[in-house]
This record gives structure tokens, C-alpha cells and sequence, in this order.
């Protein structure tokens, strides 16, 4: 064995299994509240540009992931919740499970760990199944987080790409900030794309799509979501510092944007940067307007020519257009917001980030 | 419409942080302890000096956070914790790597005095 077939060897190792077709597709509680473009522009990318079947069931519910971490909801309940979504999937004909949201990715994979080495626990879940719905508990055959699957058709994206992550007045990659959420790769290494060490997932994308990825100090830290940091309003100056640490260590690198893998990590990482800026009047970029946030479903309907607006960009704290701009993709800014039938939602007003 | 966001209240404040740059903190009274007194380097913070010190058992005085306060160069109040140490030397008893903590904590006493000296001089300069 050569010095690259051994290499080769050791990065299988940093793999995992991701289905192929057939997916069961859970949405997150956050994701639906904030950034509701990106779990359409998700189905809307599998079904029509990659002629995926994905099977959605209104019966779906919460996790309970969020009360789960914050100590409300006990472990037998959740258990019971997540068997009941598996039971779904086993009803629609499924066996790929595509959770949307992160902390419900490390929640299925919690559960089934526990399950692996404590069948006991399982028979005893099952049971409850049993008694509350009558339904029967099943398991999937692959779990996959949603980032997963863009992931793995990666390539077919960038074949079909009409834009790539390059400046188009400079012919340079665009700079990006990747960040994945802790939930999704720090708990169960195993299940996710490179493992703890080298998180592969939205790097893969990045590249495969032209742009650069931004090695930065604080790369790895989290965001500061961790629920119990930020549920409770004292606590969240912690939160926020999180964040903040983030900001300072990657603001050397002149990130032109940031894409994240989990929702709470957009999320904060998008609106902490009105709160940085509201209380010390500072942004973290060379135009003083702030590092636009995506979620990779938005890169890639960026990439794939989607119209940013109906992407829902339009939800986005720090405004896009300075990357849109540097993209170059068309946009019209007089149909941001603009709602369905054309009908003129509220506009927010211009924010400045400066003292008086 | 513009909205300056500078007067909004959050409710809470950013954390600040307790980061070490250990480039930055002044390590002069570390390095004069290590190098009057090798067995200082022996220490594995077990706590078992602070554990038997009767000093400890009365007062605020803590020989291991001491240590550890001094090797980061967090000088700050040292001092007057130091006095509350009788110098017994039972910590110099069950210490398991031997280390000559009496003369440890003598040492200090005296660098850190010097220290203190010479900040109150510059702050009276200042001053002046």
C-alpha cells in the first residue's frame, strides 16, 4: 500500500453512509420560524433539479429536542416522541431519515445509540409506543442530516451551477467562513461527514462550488447557542461572547460571507451581529454592514440561479446584497419584500451601527 | 426610514473574557520562584498542600490557587493573601513530589513585595 492508498484508507474511515433516494424528510422548529426559504429551496433542489423522491408527513412534530436540553421534557418522553417520527417513516414506505434540524440530528443519534447499547431500553420505548399510539416502532436504515444529502450531490449542484462562489469583478474565490454546528458532528462523530476532527460537509460544498474556505482560530468553537446559555436572558451575555469570540478571531480574514449547518448557528450567528453592533457599534466587516449569514440550502439555491428572494433572504438580520453584488446575481431590490400575490409586506428600517 | 440601534436595551450585557495571554502577563516572579527553587516545578496542582493548611481552614489563604494565580501571572491581591500564611510547613510535609513549598510561599512573600514596591512608587510618580 502506498503513502496515498493509505491515506485514502484512513479518510474512509471519516465517512459515512448516505442514502441515495427514497428520503423521509423531518423540518426544524427554527428553521420554519427563521429561515423558512431554506427547507423549500431543500425539497425544491431533491425533487426538481435532482429528481429525488422525498416524502414529507404532516404528522411530523417538535423533537422536544429544545425542552429536552433545557431539562423540561424527560428522556423516556423524547424517546417515545422520536420513535413515534420513526414509525412515520416506516408508514410512508422510507428507511432514509433527513432531519432539518441539527439538534434533532444529535437527538436521532443519541436515541439511537442508547438503543444500540441498551436494548432493553428500546423494548421498554417500544411498549410505551405501543400503549400511547398503537404503532409499532421501527428504525431507519441511514440517518442523514439534510446537509448530508447536499453534500453528497454536491458535484451534480456545481454541474447544474450558474453561478460559482467567485467575485465576479475580481475572478477571486469568495471567502467563506464554514461553521458546524456541535450537535452535529461533536457528539457522534461516527455519523457525521469527517468526523470531529475534520468536518468535512460544508467544506466539500464550498469547494466543489468555487470558493475558499477561511482556516480561522476560533474555527471550531461553538456559537453560543447551547440552549441553557441563551433560554435564559441572563445567561445570554455568555452567549453572545461566544459568538463575539468567533467574530474578532475570523474578522482578519475578510470573510465575504458565513454558512452554517445548524439553524441555531445561523440564527445567532446572523442576529448576534445586530446585538454586537447595537451595543458596542462595531461590525465585524470592511463595509460596516455586517457578514451576511447563509444556510448551505441558500448557497446552493444561490449557485443553482434561484432568485435570492425567493430563497428567503429577504429574512436575514445582516443584509445579502453585498454578496449578491460580488456574485453578481440578479436581483431586484424592489421585490424583497414583497409577499405571495405581489402583496407589499412591512420593510424594516435601514439600521445603522453607529453612537451618536 | 433609518433606525439607529444604539439605544436599544437587551437586558444583558457581552460576557467578558477570561482569556490568558500568557505573552502579555508578566511571568518574571514564575520564572525567579523556578529558578530559586526548582522543586517548584514539580507541582502537579493535586491540592494537597491547601488541603492540610491551617491557614486555609480560618482564612481566604489558598497555597494551590496561590501557585496557580502566580504561574499565570495574575498578581493582584497575592500578597495580602500570603500573610495569612503562619509558614508551619505541613504543606511541605504532604506534599507527594517533595516540593519545598515553605520556601515556595517565602519566596513569594519576598518577590512580591518587591513588586508591590515598586508598583506603589510608580503609582505615587504618577500621581506626582
Amino acid at each position: 500500500m502506498n503513502q496515498i492508498e493509505g491515506k485514502q484508507k484512513i479518510w474512509a474511515e471519516y465517512q459515512k453512509e448516505i442514502g441515495d433516494d427514497n428520503f423521509f424528510f423531518v423540518r426544524s422548529c427554527i428553521r420554519q420560524s427563521f429561515f423558512p426559504g431554506s427547507e423549500q429551496t431543500f425539497l425544491k433542489i431533491m425533487r426538481e433539479y435532482l429528481g429525488k423522491r422525498v416524502i414529507e408527513d404532516y404528522r411530523h412534530t417538535t423533537c422536544t429536542g429544545i425542552g429536552y436540553h433545557s431539562d423540561i421534557v424527560k428522556l423516556p418522553t423524547i424517546e417515545t416522541v422520536v420513535a413515534r417520527h420513526f414509525s412515520l417513516m416506516a408508514e410512508n414506505g422510507c428507511e432514509n431519515y433527513v432531519p432539518s434540524c441539527v439538534t434533532s440530528f444529535g437527538i436521532y443519534s443519541e436515541i439511537l445509540d442508547t438503543w444500540e447499547h441498551f436494548p432493553d431500553e428500546k423494548e421498554r420505548i417500544a411498549q410505551f409506543l405501543k400503549e400511547a399510539t398503537g404503532r409499532t416502532l421501527a428504525t431507519p436504515k441511514n440517518l442523514a442530516h439534510t446537509s448530508d444529502i447536499i453534500y453528497k450531490f454536491r458535484n451534480e449542484i456545481a454541474a447544474k451551477a450558474k453561478f460559482k462562489l467567485v467575485n465576479k469583478k475580481t475572478g477571486q474565490p469568495l471567502k467563506v467562513v464554514e461553521h458546524i454546528g456541535c450537535h452535529y458532528s461533536k457528539m457522534f462523530a461516527k455519523r457525521s461527514q469527517g468526523g470531529q476532527e475534520f468536518p468535512h460537509v460544508l467544506v466539500g460544498m464550498i469547494e466543489a462550488w468555487g470558493g475558499e474556505v477561511i482556516d480561522y482560530p476560533e474555527r471550531r468553537h461553538c456559537c453560543g447557542f447551547g440552549f441553557r446559555q441563551y433560554l435564559v436572558m441572563a445567561n445570554r451575555g455568555y452567549s453572545v461572547a461566544n459568538s463575539y469570540k468567533k467574530f474578532e478571531s475570523m474578522e482578519p480574514y475578510h470573510p465575504d460571507f458565513i454558512v452554517a449547518n445548524c439553524p441555531g448557528c445561523a440564527m445567532f450567528m446572523d442576529k448576534w451581529q445586530y446585538t454586537i453592533g447595537s451595543m458596542e457599534g462595531r461590525t465585524f466587516d470592511q463595509e460596516g454592514k455586517g457578514i451576511p449569514v447563509l444556510t448551505y440550502e441558500e448557497m446552493a439555491g444561490l449557485v443553482l440561479g434561484i432568485d435570492p428572494w425567493e430563497l428567503g433572504m429577504q429574512m436575514h438580520q445582516i443584509p445579502v446584497e453585498t454578496l449578491l453584488d460580488k456574485m453578481g446575481v440578479d436581483y431586484d431590490p424592489d421585490k424583497k419584500f414583497l409577499g405571495f400575490n405581489d402583496e407589499q409586506l412591512p420593510k424594516p428600517p435601514e439600521i445603522v451601527f453607529q453612537r451618536d | 426610514m433609518i433606525e439607529n440601534i444604539m439605544t436599544k436595551n437587551w437586558g444583558y450585557q457581552i460576557s467578558q473574557t477570561r482569556k490568558i495571554n500568557l505573552d502579555e502577563v508578566d511571568l518574571t516572579i514564575a520564572q525567579k520562584i523556578l529558578d530559586m527553587e526548582p522543586t517548584f516545578r514539580l507541582c502537579i496542582s493535586c491540592g494537597g498542600c491547601t488541603a492540610t493548611c491551617t491557614a486555609g481552614s480560618f482564612t481566604d489563604f489558598n497555597i494551590r490557587r496561590v501557585n496557580l494565580m502566580i504561574r499565570r501571572g495574575q498578581l493582584d491581591g497575592l500578597y495580602e493573601q500570603l500573610n495569612h500564611c503562619m509558614l508551619c510547613g505541613k504543606c511541605h510535609l504532604v506534599c507527594p513530589h517533595g516540593v519545598n513549598t515553605r520556601k515556595v510561599i517565602l519566596l513569594m512573600k519576598q518577590l512580591l513585595s518587591e513588586y508591590e514596591s515598586h508598583r506603589q512608587i510608580n503609582k505615587e510618580e504618577k500621581n506626582v
